[in-house]
């Protein structure tokens, strides 16, 4: 319970700490690094990348189903998005689809 | 007339001027985030539902949502939780997963400046979709500060609202709620894509992606996430910088 607590408060204190971080190193009228801001520019997709990954990292391509639900439901994700723009739409079409099989196509 | 009085009218009438556009500004800011008022409310009930589904409370989800909010990350904070993660490992998967905050951040300085009072919530509050909101069009005859911050209020209401409505269905749920968690995957998924289709430049997405894998393979699922971020970060600035002679 206090772990949790304390654990709760680190991931706050820590997400407060990087918003405020541009805003303390460059206060108003300080000029920005151009290293800075052309990292600003191609981070925000690189990461995203990784977080992709680490969400698939349980995923074992090796063994059984290896990792067919997780393709099909990221390809009707990405499919829907393309097709439609809408965030929403395609977070539930893919996670409904993804329910669906693991718990009837893919019993494990 | 002496001067007090012209004074004292130009007062009162400012001061009738902006109670009018006050309204005003408040209403364009409930319009303008109707589209993260679905995401938020539906998001949000995924992350409550998630989090009751590992045995919190809808408080948690409350405490949650008012001190982190952030939404990818108080996905990965369920697991966290329920994995009895360490302070430090907690400490530095936020660093991972919030980083890309501080671009935010860099990209709003100009904005957000001169908004005194409102400037620390406006800070704290700056996610993903609100970054987006206030990046994009801003309506006509508002108070542009005032309008930020009714904005960034208001989408921090919906995602509580949410989180706290989705804990409360969620232990009351009996429908097998297995791969419900893909919400999140889903999520970084529709990112990826956004930023895939309007990015010209796909080395860095590409990077993300080969530099991760590559470090999973060698370092295995527990420990690869510190040596990415800091492989990408390293490749990222020796490219950036030699694209800049």
């Amino acid at each position: 319970m206090l772990h949790d607590i304390i654990l709760v408060l680190i991931m706050a204190a820590v997400t407060a700490g990087l918003r405020f971080v541009p805003f303390v190193l460059f206060p108003e009228g300080k000029p920005i690094p151009k290293l800075v801001q052309r990292l600003s520019r191609v981070l925000p997709c690189a990461v995203m990348g990784m977080l992709l990954i680490y969400c698939l990292k349980g995923v074992s391509v090796i063994s059984w189903p290896f990792g067919l639900p997780e393709l099909i439901a990221m390809v009707i994700v990405a499919a829907c998005y393309v097709w439609k723009r809408n965030t929403l739409i395609s977070i539930l079409a893919g996670t409904l689809s993804y329910m669906v099989l693991i718990q009837t196509v893919f019993l494990s | 007339m002496s001067e007090t009085t012209v004074n004292d009218e130009i007062t009162a009438n400012d001061e009738i001027k902006e109670k009018k556009t006050g309204g005003r500004t408040v209403k364009k800011a409930v319009i303008a985030s109707i589209p993260v008022m679905t995401g938020y409310l539906v998001l949000g009930m995924a992350f409550g539902i998630l989090l009751a589904d590992k045995g919190y409370s809808f408080w948690w989800a409350f405490l949650m949502s008012l001190t982190i909010y952030a939404g990818s990350m108080q996905f990965v904070a369920v697991n966290l939780l329920s994995g009895g993660a360490s302070f430090l490992s907690a400490a530095l998967m936020t660093l991972l997963v919030n980083a890309r905050h501080v671009v935010y951040g860099i990209s709003m300085l100009e904005k957000y400046q001169g908004t005194g009072k409102k400037k620390p919530y406006l800070i704290f509050a700056l996610t993903d979709e609100t970054y987006a909101l206030l990046n994009g069009e801003v309506p006509r005859d508002v108070e542009e500060k005032k309008y930020y911050f009714y904005v960034s209020l208001f989408d921090q209401i919906y995602w509580i609202t949410g989180s706290v409505i989705g804990a409360l269905i969620g232990s009351a749920l009996t429908i097998n709620t297995a791969g419900i968690d893909f919400a999140m995957t889903a999520l970084f998924l529709v990112i990826f894509t956004e930023q895939w289709l309007t990015v010209k430049n796909h080395v860095p997405a590409l990077l993300g992606l080969g530099i991760t894998l590559l470090c999973l393979v060698i370092f295995g699922a527990e420990n690869f996430l510190i040596p990415s971020m800091v492989l990408i970060v390293i490749v990222l600035c020796v490219i950036e910088t030699i694209a800049s002679r």
